[in-house]
């Protein structure tokens, strides 16, 4: 646990702890709109990873660019995407945030400049380089932040990013959600050097481990990181020790872990501890917590509502955006 | 000042890329070793000099990270202009030219368009073997989302190359590692041509050559040889892969009631068999002989120049193919 609530006010409290709340209740009822058949394909959902999606967005600024991967709609929510449209991208909807045309894996937003939702382990990291450059040759003073799993560690793209981007000493946050394990293989099975911030630091590329799991030792990584970036000193990876409490997809088994292990972490669970130290602390009560559960219950709602009133695309449209529209 | 300025297809390549870097402060280029090497085929040689360490830049030899990165940079604003090598070295990039570049604009409904252009060589003739001289064009001419060109000619060479700059998507630059010393006179129309549409190379009565790249070449050959014969052949160049012209394809056939296909890669799979399809489809009852095609043969391209010789499409095989179109074997 972090010491970093020092100063730490009821409303800041309140907002951290709601936003995370909103997530959790967003993939809550995914996975019910999942078995009745209203969400269809591959849903991963983030339970136990809020924090990261949450501390993250309290630091970029809305000209930061954000890569994720296909377990991204925390990110996508922390970021600022609503509720509605999101829901409705993973119906299919055409007011969905992507038209309809990506689903939960591919979520995106320029109006928030979220480039995916990107679903091949380590596809996002080339992108997010290539957003920092674009900043860098543009003279801008944004970020590019690229969220992976650290299955990704494995993938060549990985290590060619680290590379490039300490090369060009590239505004990138590299943000590792570090959960133990890629879909249902240990790390220790796939890895023979298992600290995935290490490897970074050998490319020159700054780098720490973070408890993933506190939003305000988050936040505070974060804030160091993006300072350093912005500072045109390069990119930062943070590897953020975290876990997924529930299965990787909705077709998941989860033959390969120990439910002892589940529990144990769903203990130390985000949402559990701030609840737990903010009541503690005296800034919040069990009236606010129910308060901050009915307002996300009730966004929810209405997001469910939206994507289920919204229109489907006509087929007439099918190979609409194959290419561009607009000249650019 | 005359109308034409003789030139090799390198050069012609290499003027587009200076016009685009003066004209647009977006446009930037990357690849492995563009700058200090001056290119692997000496395309940039003096653009370094000359613009400087952030607009030609030299990249690690990491072909998914740069042309990622070239993806992302144009997501960012810029029109990145990535060389890769060879296109046998853009199989190391396959993934972020077909997950990414292909389907960004299409997944985020349109949101994000990928206009970064990738440029590659591409072809045999150089005695390379089998890890320099493959003809992957037919891969990515299958997948919806990019443009595929080759320039065959010095016009299209400038020419297409500032059409893709100026095009919102993502363009794959087919340059043919055999024509880059070709010599020939830039005309004043290069700073019209499309960057998709077929072109008559050379107009004829009896029998349509289609075709592309290098082979345009070789066709070119094969036509005066045939010509010698009496037999006038209009030679049709594709120029963009994807999407093809069938329009002109089909045109060309309404006049010659026969046709042969030339084309570097591989028979199996390949553009030959795509075109040959959509003559079916749609030219059939203009048929007076069944469609002929000239390809590489299914090996990986030799070393030995005899056995790439053997390998590769050539006039002689080409005029073999269209003599055997006419049953009195003209």
């Amino acid at each position: 646990m972090s010491d970093l609530t020092a100063g730490l006010t009821r409303e800041r409290g309140l907002h951290l702890l709601g936003e995370m709340l909103r997530i959790r209740q967003f993939e809550d009822r995914c996975a019910e709109l999942y078995g009745a058949g209203h969400i269809r394909g591959f849903l991963h959902l983030c339970d136990g990873e809020e924090a990261i999606a949450v501390g993250v967005m309290q630091v970029l600024g809305s000209g930061d660019a954000v890569v994720s991967t296909y377990r991204e709609h925390g990110h996508a929510l922390a970021r600022g995407i609503a509720m509605g449209p999101l829901m409705a991208e993973l119906y299919g909807k055409r007011s969905g945030c992507s038209g309809g045309r990506g689903g939960s894996m591919h979520v995106f937003d320029a109006a928030t400049r979220f480039y995916g939702g990107n679903a091949i382990v380590g596809g996002g990291l080339p992108l997010a380089v290539g957003l920092a450059l674009a900043e860098k040759l543009q003279g801008g003073r944004n970020l590019a932040a690229c969220f992976f799993g650290e299955g990704a560690a494995a993938e060549g793209e990985f290590h060619e990013c680290m590379n490039l981007a300490a090369l060009w000493k590239l505004p990138v946050l590299f943000l590792c959600e570090n959960n133990l394990y890629a879909m249902g293989t240990a790390l220790a099975r796939s890895e023979s050097q298992t600290d995935i911030q290490a490897k970074a630091a050998a490319y020159g590329v700054r780098a720490a481990a973070v408890d993933g799991m506190d939003v305000f030792a988050v936040e505070a990584a974060v804030r160091s990181a993006a300072d350093h970036a912005r500072a045109g000193r390069g990119p930062v990876l943070l590897e953020f020790r975290t876990y997924r409490l529930r299965a990787h997809s909705m077709f998941d088994a989860q033959l390969y872990r120990d439910k002892a292990e589940v529990e144990e972490w769903r203990a130390r669970g985000p949402l559990t501890t701030l609840t737990t130290r903010l009541k503690a602390a005296g800034l919040m009560t069990e009236d606010d917590f129910q308060r901050l559960l009915r307002e996300a219950d009730a966004e929810v709602q209405v997001g469910v509502e939206f994507a289920a009133a919204a229109e489907w695309e006509p087929v007439a449209d099918l190979a609409r955006h194959v290419y561009a529209e607009v000249a650019s | 000042m005359s109308d034409t300025v003789r030139m090799t297809y390198r050069e012609a390549v290499k003027q587009a890329i200076r016009e685009a870097l003066n004209d647009d402060p977006r446009v930037f280029m990357m690849g492995e070793d563009v700058g200090m090497y001056g290119g692997c085929f000496a395309v940039s040689k003096g653009l370094l000099e000359e613009y400087g360490e952030e607009r030609i830049r030299d990249t690690p030899l990491s072909e998914s990270a740069f042309v990622g990165a070239g993806i992302g940079a144009a997501l960012g604003g810029l029109r990145p202009i990535v060389e890769i090598m060879t296109v046998n070295f853009s199989l190391l990039a396959l993934d972020q030219i077909v997950n990414n570049a292909a389907t960004l604009c299409h997944m985020s409904g349109g949101q994000f368009p990928v206009p970064v252009v990738i440029r590659m060589a591409t072809g045999a003739g150089r005695q390379l073997a089998a890890q320099h001289s493959h003809s992957f064009e037919a891969w990515y001419a299958h997948v919806p989302g990019l443009r595929v060109v080759e320039p065959a000619t010095i016009d299209d060479a400038r020419g297409m190359l500032r059409a893709a700059l100026a095009c919102p998507d993502p363009v794959i630059v087919f340059e043919p590692i055999s024509l880059y010393n070709m010599e020939g006179e830039l005309t004043a129309a290069s700073a019209q041509v499309r960057l998709d549409g077929a072109r008559i190379h050379r107009p004829g009565r009896d029998v349509t050559l289609v075709t592309y790249g290098a082979s345009l070449w070789r066709c070119v050959a094969a036509a005066e040889e045939l010509a010698a014969s009496g037999l006038e052949a209009e030679i049709v160049d594709l120029r963009s892969l994807r999407p093809l012209d069938d329009a002109t394809v089909l045109a060309s056939l309404r006049k010659t009631k026969r046709v042969v296909i030339v084309d570097e890669g591989w028979r199996t799979g390949s553009l030959a068999a795509e075109i040959a399809m959509r003559i079916v489809e749609q030219g059939f009852y203009d048929l007076d002989a069944p469609i002929a095609r000239v390809c590489t043969e299914e090996v990986p391209i030799p070393y030995p120049k005899h056995l790439e010789d053997a390998a590769l499409p050539s006039p002689a095989r080409i005029v073999a193919a269209v003599r055997g179109l006419f049953s009195d074997a003209k």
